[in-house]
């Protein structure tokens, strides 16, 4: 499955079948730090994605000074 | 994993509250938190004019889209702090925000008001990018509310920033600091009876609850075109570092956060604003009328006059700085 992720911006291959868990787990990505979306929906971490699946990986966490 | 509402297909876990939500239940969970929080907190009532720090990202266009569907009258404020395409783009995202929504937004830019942009004031006065970056915010969102006459300033601050910022009080044991960290800071006034003045417009978080994964859900299934990308001057943080941290606890331990940062208000904050560390007299600045503190010598001058100060001294002295680039909405 082709994933993009964030900051910078890219695209990883990742083999499936894997659930949205099992590929934040591979990718060493904290699954609080993050939303998981395929075409424009959130998925939960038991949706299981296949080698044909286009996925997001947006991260989160913004940071800035103590305001 | 079904919604716990309706039991349908579910778009977000929060594992803290140990549910599931399909996308018409997690809007209206969100929205009924907000309404709640505002409520609880005594932040606001319909008839105040609130004024909103906008910046383009996920928080404060979606805190900005809920007062809008909650009824409130709120106007979005952005303050632009010249940098580069990043200070562009989010610029855009607001203006095209209220367009889209038909909704109020006062532009300004640091640079027209000041003369720097916040990454030549980080190198003309040697200060971390975010150090001078929040300093100018706080000054500038205040200067605008009261100049335009708004009853309340409301932030986009989420759960994560709160932790965040309580997590490093901590750590340091920033003691006056904790004393006033809440969801509320009132109005600060200067005199009394007829010749009182507000100086500091009251400021409100009505995301406190939320989480900051749940605000870009909110953003992302409401259609809400926000800025991803992180602002270049972020990088190496201590507070995106302690967000990192917290997050990680969070994931091994739900309701982490919540339990931080609301045991807290609850039980330790009341602690540090019955004993304040100092004693504290507070005078108007000297040369904007701003609250700052009675120097036990001198003439009172607020930390902002002081930054602006060294910048123009700084840039006497020939110190180098980038090109102010001015734009205008």
């Amino acid at each position: 499955m082709k994933v993009k992720l964030r900051n910078p911006d890219r695209v990883v291959e990742v083999s499936g079948p894997k659930n949205v868990l099992m590929l934040l787990q591979h990718l060493q990505i904290v699954p609080e730090s993050v939303l998981v979306i395929r075409d424009s929906t959130l998925l939960t971490r038991d949706e299981t994605l296949t080698d044909s699946d286009e996925v997001e990986v947006r991260p989160v966490l913004s940071g800035g000074a103590r305001r | 994993m079904k919604c716990k509402v309706c039991r349908q297909h579910a778009v977000l876990d929060i594992r803290r509250h140990n549910a599931g939500f399909c996308r018409e239940h997690f809007l209206e969970h969100i929205s009924n938190q907000v309404a709640k929080t505002i409520k609880e907190f005594k932040m606001f009532a319909p008839t105040d004019r609130l004024l909103l720090a906008v910046s383009g990202g996920k928080d404060s266009l979606a805190l900005w889209d809920l007062l809008l569907d909650l009824g409130y009258d709120v106007t979005g404020f952005y303050l632009d702090l010249g940098i580069g395409g990043y200070s562009t783009r989010s610029k855009e995202a607001c203006i095209a925000y209220a367009d889209r929504k038909d909704a109020k937004l006062i532009v300004r830019n640091l640079a027209e008001e000041h003369g720097y942009t916040v990454p030549e004031l980080s190198k003309l006065t040697r200060r971390a990018p975010c150090s001078g970056c929040g300093l100018n915010k706080r000054y500038e969102f205040n200067r605008a509310a009261l100049e335009e006459g708004f009853d309340i300033l409301v932030t986009g601050h989420n759960l994560d920033d709160e932790v965040a910022t309580l997590f490093g009080n901590v750590l340091h044991w920033n003691t006056d600091m904790l004393a006033r960290q809440a969801p509320v800071l009132e109005e600060r006034l200067f005199g009394s009876g007829d010749s009182a003045r507000t100086v500091l417009v009251k400021k409100v978080k009505p995301l406190v609850k939320m989480a900051e994964r749940e605000t870009a859900a909110y953003a992302l299934l409401k259609g809400i075109d926000y800025v991803i990308e992180e602002c270049p001057m972020v990088e190496g943080n201590t507070q995106h570092k302690y967000k990192e941290a917290i997050t990680m606890l969070e994931e091994a331990s739900p309701g982490t956060k919540t339990q931080m940062y609301f045991g807290f208000l609850k039980k330790a904050a009341p602690r540090f604003a019955e004993n304040p560390t100092e004693d504290v007299e507070l005078a108007p600045c000297s040369q904007c009328g701003a609250v700052t503190l009675q120097p036990a010598q001198g003439e009172p001058v607020c930390a902002f006059c002081k930054m602006k100060a060294m910048a123009a001294r700084r840039r006497s002295e020939g110190v180098s700085a980038p090109t102010i680039r001015r734009s205008g909405r």
